[in-house]
């Protein structure tokens, strides 16, 4: 039933000696939601930006869709069908947290007029249109990681790449974010690859969980699995469970 | 448009119903001094929005923007004089040369990534190259000038740009209403939005599936094929081209004042910055002639210290505050778009 | 075209280019550090022309001993910039802070219109007519001096960044602006410490350069051209980058104006900027990013 959406294959990259990602081999089916964790340094954020086309893989293949997608450039990534936030918010604080959203929903409706009102759809979705003619900069922080998340899925991808969207958050936010996206992977069959340090989120959302540590995969599979895993409580020793 | 103007306060429709009437009557009931200072903050209103495109709606910022001026000029008076060709078809030929040569710009800078600072100093530096270049090209007069036959003030020749005073301020006029609705319409659009985000942040934008090199093009493109009309204008207004003049640094400077002053990426911005500048820098001028001073740079010295105070102390500059004041705001969006 | 005359105006443009590279140093240093793109370096570098002119008619002050403290008031001077004006605005966009110095620059030079008047002016020192021979070559005592007291001045910030407390401290803002506050480092202060050593430079520069060249109030903004065109040829953060990239642009605009014409001087040196943005962005002896 599942399709492998996105294929990532012995992945490597380093910088200036030092291996941030080394042969990195994860898949993620269509419809499921995939966590990555590991500790600070442990190499997940760059296995986002080079699935996102921020950085291009030294080795190894990224397949989306059947199709090799390593060192496109960003948008193309996006065209190709993959959204993505970033770890810290980059909202476009000169304009409305509406026209954010537009901006976003442009990419697969080239007229204004309805681009502008699959906006409003998905700040209605995301609890922001009540702050739709805000200027993004006058946004609190759960808000902005709102109108992020917001405005990568205005972009109507396939999948959604969200990177530490819950930190910062209090744990009241923080599931009402969960609720969201378990709503759009269930009702809307959106897949999620998640960077994530709030184990309560990870342990809600995600089917599977793959485990990465200096750059390198060290465990995957179920959570229950994961989380009992003797490499990963290994490295998570001293670290913030559930 | 019938919900641009639903959403615009009565308050400014009556303003700019008013303005407009004063506008189109001025050439009846003012004397030629006044017109020519009229004619002067339209040409750099006109100007002032042709830069903004760049720099106001997609954030990138030229220096060297009198290149697309002194191109536009000097294209369209060689045309005329060595060829006879009237300049409602030298245009073509000057709006053509000045989106190449932005296209050439454009590209050398943003393949290779070269942004921010570096990119002004390379607008910059096309610039005075261009400059020098003129120095040297006989063809079109060199550093001597480049002079149109100035012909008869009574007979208005609209295509051919040769007559009365009254006649160059409805062109500059009408120029500088089309490129206000040019740019207005232009912010509603796909393109619009697209610049926006590139100023706002180039790398957000990307994720979000924009190509900010094509963009950027279209921008630098769109703001080089504009200016070139000041310049064609300009050659035929005042009748004579000298290089040094004309690509000069501080020609650059005038042009980015007016939207600075007024507010980069508004649309009222380099208007109320061009109309400011002018009148205050003139008023300067006339009151130091009253007592007799005549000190070169006083103007200069001005208009530095107005950049200085805005930028300081008003740095969305003087529009958007202003127009808070006056609750002229535009409220934007709602439920039916 | 005689050789020796070749070799003569090849030599000349060298030791101008010193006393460039020394000019450009200081907007290295500014530029490398604390990330402000000072528009306003040809002026200044011109009023300390008119510093120094000044200083001679008045009081027959040699250059070379006025550049003392004019180099001091310069520093001061930069010191204040920076710390009253420019720290204040360090978290802006960047091209706020640019079009913040851009304004400076402008009201500097209309200012030195006013007070001077567009004629040239320039300092009859005795010496300006002497000069060295060395076989077929012919060298100006003043353009020998003059390069020599601009090697010396670069050589003196050299060992001040490489062994003293605060060049480190500097260098360390450089590189990390972040890592430097945590680790306690007033970062605003070395900002203006250093704009005030870079603004030093340029102050010492002037006061050299004067006796190459006359001085017009108009020369402010090719010379900040020129200074980063330098800057960016020779590298940016590299001091030795500084005084390549001035020779380099002393040479080929001695040249051009040789086989050319003297006013195609400054299209080479912008063509070189084009070339070196384009094919090695770092510049000479950069860092690549």
């Amino acid at each position: 039933m599942a399709e492998t959406l996105l294929s990532v294959r012995s992945v490597s990259k380093s910088f200036r000696g030092l291996r941030a990602a080394a042969e990195v081999s994860f898949d993620v089916e269509e419809g499921h939601v995939v966590a990555l964790i590991g500790p600070n340094g442990a190499g997940k954020t760059t296995c986002f930006n080079m699935i996102a086309g921020a950085l291009a893989p030294d080795a190894g293949e990224i397949r989306f869709a059947g199709r090799r997608i390593d060192g496109m450039r960003p948008d193309q990534v996006c065209l190709a069908g993959i959204g993505r936030t970033f770890q810290l918010v980059k909202p476009f604080a000169g304009l409305s947290v509406l026209d954010n959203v537009i901006v976003g929903a442009l990419r697969r409706n080239s007229h204004v007029g309805v681009a502008r009102r699959k906006a409003h759809a998905v700040l209605e979705r995301l609890g922001l249109e009540g702050k739709r003619d805000q200027p993004a900069s006058a946004l609190t922080l759960p808000d902005r990681k709102r109108l992020e998340v917001a405005r990568a899925i205005a972009t109507e991808p396939r999948l959604l790449l969200l990177d530490e969207v819950m930190a910062g958050l209090r744990p009241t936010e923080t599931d009402r974010m969960v609720a969201v996206f378990r709503r759009l992977n269930e009702e809307h069959g959106l897949t999620i690859l998640l960077i994530e340090h709030v184990m309560r989120a990870v342990m809600a959302l995600s089917r599977e969980i793959h485990v990465l540590h200096h750059g390198e995969l060290i465990a995957s599979g179920s959570p229950d699995d994961v989380v009992r895993h003797p490499a990963v409580l290994d490295c998570y020793l001293g670290e913030e469970a559930v | 448009m019938k919900a641009l103007l639903a959403a615009t306060p009565k308050r400014a429709l009556f303003l700019m119903a008013v303005l407009a009437g004063v506008l189109l009557a001025l050439p009846a009931f003012a004397n030629a001094y006044i017109l020519s200072v009229a004619i002067l903050i339209l040409y750099f209103a006109y100007l002032g929005q042709a830069w903004n495109v760049m720099m106001g709606f997609c954030g990138q910022l030229s220096l060297g923007h009198s290149l697309y001026v002194g191109i536009g000029a000097y294209v369209s008076a060689a045309l005329f004089v060595h060829f006879g060709i009237a300049p409602w078809i030298g245009i073509w030929a000057s709006i053509l040369a000045c989106m190449a040569a932005g296209a050439a710009i454009g590209v050398l800078a943003f393949r290779f990534g070269i942004g921010g600072v570096y990119f002004a100093l390379l607008t910059i530096a096309f610039a005075e190259f261009t400059r020098i270049g003129f120095d040297h090209l006989d063809w079109v007069g060199g550093s001597g000038g480049f002079f149109l036959p100035v012909a008869q003030r009574e007979i208005n020749d609209v295509l051919a740009l040769r007559g009365s005073p009254a006649m160059f301020y409805y062109v500059m006029l009408a120029l500088t209403v089309a490129a206000f609705a040019f740019c207005t319409w232009l912010l509603r659009t796909r393109i619009g939005y697209y610049w926006q985000a590139i100023r706002e942040d180039p790398d957000a934008a990307q994720a979000l599936g924009i190509n900010t090199f094509r963009y950027k093009m279209l921008a630098v493109i769109i703001s080089a094929g504009m200016s070139s009309l000041s310049g064609v204008f300009f050659a035929f207004y005042y009748n004579n081209l000298f290089p040094e003049q004309i690509f000069n640094m501080s020609r650059s400077i005038e042009i980015i004042l007016g939207p600075i002053i007024g507010g980069t990426g508004t649309l009222f911005g380099p208007i109320l910055g061009a109309v400011v500048l002018t009148v205050l820098a003139d008023g300067i001028t006339e009151l130091m002639a009253a007592f007799g001073w005549e000190i070169p740079g006083v103007k200069q010295v001005f208009y530095g210290t107005c950049m200085l105070v805005v930028i300081v102390f008003l740095p969305n500059g003087i529009w958007p505050t202003l127009a808070r004041r006056l609750g002229l705001e535009r409220r934007e969006g709602g439920p039916h778009g | 075209m005689p050789l020796e005359l070749v070799a003569n105006v090849t030599l000349a443009g060298l030791l101008t280019g010193l006393v460039y590279g020394l000019m450009a140093l200081g907007l290295s240093v500014i530029f490398g550090v604390v990330r402000v793109v000072n528009f306003a370096h040809g002026e200044m570098m011109t009023i300390a022309m008119y510093a120094a002119v000044v200083l001679f008619a008045a009081f027959r002050l040699d250059p070379f001993v006025a550049l003392i403290p004019v180099a001091a008031a310069f520093f001061v001077f930069g010191y204040a910039l920076q710390a009253g004006l420019i720290n204040p605005f360090i978290t802006r966009p960047e091209h706020t802070q640019f079009m913040l110095v851009l304004a400076v620059a402008i009201i500097m030079v209309n200012a030195l219109l006013m007070a001077f008047g567009p004629d040239a002016r320039n300092v009859p020192v005795d010496y300006a007519l002497e000069s060295f021979s060395i076989g077929p070559l012919l060298l100006d005592t003043v353009r020998v001096y003059a390069a020599l007291a601009a090697v010396a001045i670069a050589g003196g910030l050299f060992l001040f960044f490489k062994f003293t407390p605060s060049g480190r401290a500097i260098r360390a803002c450089a590189d990390n602006y972040l890592g430097a506050k945590v680790v306690g480092l007033n970062v605003k202060k070395y900002y203006a410490l250093t704009f005030g050593l870079g603004s030093a430079c340029v102050g010492a520069a002037g006061c050299l350069m004067v006796l190459l060249v006359d001085v017009t109030p108009l020369l402010g903004p090719g010379y900040t051209l020129l200074a980063f065109i330098i800057v960016i040829v020779g590298g940016l953060g590299s001091m030795p980058g500084a005084l390549l990239g001035g020779v380099l642009i002393g040479i080929s605009e001695a040249l051009a104006g040789l086989f050319f014409s003297p006013s195609a001087k400054s299209m080479f040196s912008f063509a070189l900027l084009i070339l070196v943005l384009l094919f090695r962005p770092q510049g000479l002896l950069g860092k690549r990013p």
